[in-house]
């Protein structure tokens, strides 16, 4: 062990665990012992949702969407289906439904009861997504919600909102930004924002 | 007994600002990914279901003291006692998940659809009004969803009943639709500025013809 590495060990065992930590810890010690928990899948599992599992793949179905019209087709019609064809499926996942926003109608997805989100595409919810105040207006003030995350949209414009009450989990498929024909698909689908496929938020504009 | 859902908080006058978080945060303490981890690993021992966990949460007394992963900890903590999980003699796990199965069981999931039993009651297009009772037990109607009149906009097949799977009654598929109201309906005409449509998802026994 290097010196840096011994000093970074210390540091780390004097360092005092939080309630919570010690808890946790405890937990998992039990449950392990008990034989239901293999704690190198937990590890896996972090990593998987750290690194692999996230809004970046629900891009990559917009940005094909917003290509391919015949894709788009498909996502409409059976988004599970669409979605896993690109090799997103799964866990949270397992019945899409995708909502594309027109100049007419603009869709927003919550969960008043408790987090259901498309976890398969967008990985794990950002914690105002399970929170209070957006589980309680969302339904209730759509616009003063996108007010705050900075989305003004006209009067005539429907706002269409999505409680996720059952296992159906909903992907907004946001509006293609104007000026973005000369984009190719990979450039396309860096304009497309997670809040843009919760629908709290419109794709990027152009570069 | 008075079941009582803390977790219910549609329409709620709830006034804290929303605070953003930027794409890519996703843990806000070291101990918070370990217990997603441990809620997601226990899923296959068959200590619970799905409708089971939600049941537990919503009914913490403390839920609304609580952070997200607080929430979830206390409920695993609960069922693991509850289930006998971490007595002397816990009874045996379905199935362990081992390190070499992660990927694998997070692309399969844990589809709810299951074979119907009978033939929908309700069509696309029909006209329904939800029932208005608060039961005794978890449920997945939501309160301002109750005794409302909407439209069907979706016919899902059927899926796994929370009522009954919660409290380990067994699955008893129900047909799942999708309810849409107009915000006027929910909230009254002050809801008119809004012009918006809400919709939820909502059981065969969840409604009536309307």
């Amino acid at each position: 062990m290097s010196e840096h590495e011994h000093h970074h060990h210390e540091e780390h065992a004097k360092r005092e665990l939080s309630p919570l930590e010690l808890r946790v810890r405890a937990l998992e010690t039990l449950l392990t012992e008990k034989g239901y928990i293999d704690p190198a899948a937990l590890d896996l599992l972090i990593d998987a949702y750290q690194t692999k599992i996230g809004p970046r793949n629900g891009a990559q179905v917009v940005a094909r969407a917003w290509c391919d019209p015949e894709f788009r087709r498909w996502l409409l019609k059976d988004a599970t289906a669409a979605i896993a064809s690109l090799g997103f499926s799964g866990r949270q996942g397992e019945h899409m439904v995708a909502v594309e926003n027109t100049p007419e109608v603009h869709n927003m997805v919550v969960c008043t009861l408790c987090s259901c989100y498309p976890w398969a595409v967008l990985g794990l919810p950002p914690t105002w997504y399970k929170s209070a105040p957006y589980r309680a207006r969302a339904v209730k003030d759509p616009r003063g919600v996108l007010k705050e995350f900075g989305v003004a949209l006209p009067e005539s414009m429907q706002i269409r909102i999505w409680d996720s009450t059952a296992e159906v989990r909903y992907l907004v498929l946001p509006r293609r930004p104007a000026g973005t024909e000369h984009l190719e698909e990979r450039e396309l689908a860096s304009l497309v924002t997670r809040d843009s496929m919760i629908g709290t938020g419109l794709a990027n504009k152009a570069p | 007994m008075n079941y009582r859902s803390l977790a219910d908080l549609g329409g709620q006058d709830v006034r804290d600002p929303i605070v953003q978080e930027p794409e890519g945060e996703h843990f806000h303490a070291p101990w918070e990914p370990r217990v997603m981890a441990l809620v997601v690993a226990m899923g296959p021992t068959g200590m619970s279901n799905i409708d089971m966990n939600r049941s537990v949460r919503e009914t913490l007394p403390n839920y609304r003291e609580l952070s997200y992963y607080e929430i979830w900890l206390a409920a695993l903590e609960k069922l693991a006692v509850q289930t006998g999980v971490l007595s002397d003699s816990p009874p045996p796990p379905k199935r362990v998940l081992h390190a070499d199965d992660v990927m694998a069981a997070i692309t399969k999931g844990f589809s709810a659809s299951r074979p119907a039993t009978g033939a929908a009651r309700f069509a696309l297009g029909s006209s329904v009004r939800t029932v208005e009772v608060q039961p005794q037990h978890h449920t997945r109607l939501p309160a301002y969803a109750r005794g409302k009149t909407g439209v069907i906009q979706h016919v899902h097949g059927a899926h796994v009943f929370p009522d009954t799977n919660a409290q380990g009654l067994g699955e008893s598929p129900q047909w799942l639709y999708t309810v849409a109201f107009d915000a006027k309906e929910l909230w009254g005409e002050t809801a008119r500025a809004q012009h918006s449509v809400i919709s939820v998802d909502a059981f065969e026994p969840y409604l009536e013809p309307a």
